[in-house]
């Protein structure tokens, strides 16, 4: 009786603090939204801009948002209160283990059959699409992410402007190949060279900086960059970019439909899949080194050195180890990868501008690295899988024109949907996909550590 | 290794360190000699960390000398031969000198071999007990992995080098009686655990002095007893001379061979602790006033 009594007050406080909770979220997805989906611009005929309106989309959109965070705050989050929901926190080590043992290998093999597996699923026609857009783009970018991850996740040292290591590796890689006509496989090193060289540049000012300074210093160092690439017009051309550069042989046979292309010499009909597919490998291999030196350097006094510099440098000072050219070879080896991962870029596309090296693609990849989990190979591979093919996949979804109509487009919204995903990673995984941290040396047993207790990318 | 023959290892000349107007060491001169515990001791706010930051490269001295050796106390003589020099230091087979004021502190550690602790402890939380030891090895493996190269390959030499540091890693923690949480997180540990690590990681780079600051800060009576046994202990088989800082008297009395005593950056005592325990002018840095001072001010106001 007096238990009933009790319950009836707290469920109707519970449905009014919903129905309020759900009134303040709706109010805010349509702050949010009115701009950024009610109103949209359309250049007609005569070329002038109207502005149309889209109501029902808008409040479509509205409306199931504020249904479902209404489920949320009238079912889910008593229960979140409680702790019924709770994530379970012991389970991610074993989780962790799994993943090492099972899933690295199965991965590994998936990477390397990927384009036979293409080939027979859609056909020798469509299969260029799938391995050029899906597989050599994300690769890159888990090969960037894992490049990233040295200097972030590793030395815990934000860099916001890493896409300038990226554009150094392209432009060497363009300019050095057009002007001197030298090949792909002696580029390659040598533009990594170079854009460890600016790695160790950008390093210097900035080596008494910490956290967000460095961070503003970096960003800055990118814009610097993108901005000399524009206006260096007599070098780079500009906005214009670098067309026709050349594309990397297999030991000199070129992937062409000419007599001595690699159709003709091995005596198959000519395709461009030839060409996609061997990228594809080349840029496989590429990333596999990258994960390759990681785990290594992890392992070694420098890596860990590295980590030791992320969680206190004073301590690092105090036991001897130079600093200095600690953060130097973070900078540099971060830097290295980026401009092979650059030069690989250019090669590919065989034309690069200005326009690809913008900070949106830093952004893309810190953020690869920080879903991902910061320090962690596999973390940063699955969130690259998913951030690079997501946006792919989002170009393919062409059903949905059929319900929100043929004006749609669904890649516009994929800043939409990355700044959710981010959100909701950070809300449920503060610290990354995977938030443990695997010893480099154990004496009896090797203990995942909780994340909770490294110092993330504050150096 | 050194014999405890009772030669210098440290001597402090004329230390002064300003910050602005503010002295806060002034004109300090004191020596810590071969294999004995020196404890520097005062009031708050009396200068000693600041003492450790010089002597340790954290900070650079506004003036004087503090010259650290090892080896044949003979090359004491090249003293004034090396201050005119110019140069850090000099190595010879038979023994080294340095200048530490003229030295970054990663160098302090790195070739004058001084280790030093914080106040406030500083352990890489992180990363496994371990890996705080191995990361305290950091320069010997470093040339063994050749800069990284030949560790990238794999070869032997590495191999074999990052065995005896784990080894070396293993006997410290042994005698720290933290083996059985080797691979825990150094952050998970308890107070006075985390304190023990510090020293042992600060033993892992094979130093010739090594300076805690406040070692039994936050230690309970027992603990702090136990740490008191195993630093006489380690002074003895490893002939190592230390320099301490510390407000626990049980400490600074029981295991402290000689100490200085700073009030407002001044050395206002310097002897051996019996004779610091009597000192008139230390009891009244430490109490205000001597007694007799006190005794007279009460009855003046009618206590």
């Amino acid at each position: 009786m007096g238990a009933a009594q009790a319950a009836g007050p707290r469920i109707r406080t519970r449905l009014g603090e919903a129905l309020r909770d759900t009134a303040l979220t709706a109010l805010v997805a349509l702050g949010v939204f009115l701009p950024l989906v009610g109103f949209e611009t359309i250049t007609d005929i005569n070329n002038v801009l109207i502005l149309t309106t889209r109501w029902p989309l808008l409040f479509g959109l509205v409306g199931s948002i504020a249904a479902v965070r209404f489920f949320y705050a009238l079912v889910l989050a008593p229960r979140v209160e409680r702790g019924a929901l709770r994530l379970p926190q012991r389970a991610s080590a074993t989780a962790a283990n799994i993943l090492r043992n099972w899933f690295i290998p199965f991965a590994v093999a998936f990477a390397i059959v990927y384009p036979m597996l293409v080939v027979l699923a859609v056909g020798f026609g469509g299969a260029v699409r799938w391995v050029d857009n899906f597989g050599i783009q994300i690769l890159i970018y888990v090969m960037l992410g894992w490049g990233l991850n040295i200097v972030v996740g590793l030395a815990g040292l934000l860099d916001l402007g890493y896409v300038a290591f990226y554009a150094v590796g392209a432009y060497s890689y363009a300019l050095l190949a057009k002007t001197f006509g030298l090949s792909f496989w002696i580029l390659l090193p040598l533009a990594g060279t170079l854009a460890s060289f600016w790695g160790i540049l950008l390093g210097f000012p900035v080596l008494r900086l910490r956290g967000d300074y460095l961070a503003i210093v970096t960003l800055a160092f990118g814009e610097i960059i993108r901005l000399i690439l524009i206006n260096w017009v007599a070098l780079t051309n500009g906005y214009a970019g670098i067309g026709s550069i050349p594309r990397p042989t297999l030991f000199g046979i070129p992937f062409n439909a000419s007599d001595n292309g690699f159709a003709a010499v091995f005596g198959l009909e000519f395709s461009p899949l030839y060409r996609v597919v061997f990228l594809y490998y080349v840029i496989l291999a590429l990333a596999l080194v990258t994960c390759f030196f990681n785990v290594r350097l992890r392992r070694l006094p420098i890596g860990r050195a590295w980590e030791a510099l992320r969680e206190d440098e004073i301590a690092c000072r105090s036991l001897g180890i130079n600093t200095t050219n600690t953060k130097l070879t973070a900078f540099a080896m971060g830097a290295m990868f980026a401009g092979f991962a650059g030069s690989f870029f250019a090669a590919r596309q065989g034309f690069i501008s200005p326009e690809s090296f913008t900070f949106l693609e830093s952004a893309t990849i810190l953020s690869i690295v920080v879903l991902g989990g910061m320090g962690s190979q596999i973390g940063v591979a699955i969130a690259a899988v998913v951030m690079i093919g997501g946006t792919e996949i989002m170009r393919q979804l062409t059903f949905l024109k059929q319900i929100f109509g043929p004006t749609f487009d669904p890649t516009q919204y994929r800043m939409l949907l990355f700044g959710l995903a981010m959100v909701t990673i950070m809300r449920w995984r503060p610290r990354g996909l995977i938030s443990t941290r695997a010893p480099s040396v154990f004496l009896k047993k090797r203990r995942n550590i909780s994340v909770d207790l490294v110092t993330e990318g504050r150096g | 290794m050194t014999a405890r023959d009772g030669s210098t290892v440290l001597r402090v000349e004329h230390l002064t360190m300003r910050f602005g107007g503010l002295v806060a060491v002034d004109d300090l001169s004191f020596e810590v000699r071969r294999g004995t515990i020196t404890a520097l001791i005062g009031p708050n706010g009396a200068g000693k960390t600041t003492v450790f930051n010089c002597i340790t490269g954290f900070y650079r001295p506004t003036e004087g000398r503090i010259a650290l050796q090892r080896g044949d106390p003979a090359v004491w003589q090249g003293l004034e031969a090396l201050t005119d020099s110019g140069q850090r230091g000099v190595a010879r087979p038979e023994g080294a000198l340095f200048l530490l004021e003229r030295m970054p502190d990663y160098l302090v550690a790195q070739q004058a071999r001084v280790a030093r602790t914080f106040q406030n402890i500083r352990l890489f939380a992180g990363m496994t007990v371990l890996e705080n030891l191995l990361v305290a090895q950091h320069n010997p493996l470093m040339l063994a992995s050749g800069y990284t190269v030949l560790g990238l390959l794999g070869l032997p030499p590495y191999a074999a080098a990052e065995r005896a540091a784990l080894e070396k890693a293993r006997h410290w923690l042994e005698r720290f009686n933290l083996v059985d949480r080797a691979d825990d997180p150094a952050g998970e540990l308890p107070y006075g655990a985390q304190r023990r690590l510090e020293i042992a990681r600060a033993m892992c780079t094979d130093p010739v002095l090594l300076c805690l600051d406040e070692p039994a800060a936050g230690l309970n009576p027992r603990e702090s007893a136990e740490l008191n046994e195993l630093l006489l202990v380690i002074r003895n088989e490893c002939a190592l001379s230390m320099l301490l800082i510390e407000h626990d008297m049980s400490v600074v009395m029981n295991i402290s061979d000689h100490v200085v005593v700073l009030d407002y950056g001044v050395k206002i005592a310097d002897g051996a602790p019996e004779a610091i325990r009597n000192d008139p002018k230390v009891i009244g840095a430490y109490l205000g006033v001597g007694d007799e001072e006190v005794a007279r001010v009460e009855a003046e106001v009618g206590l």
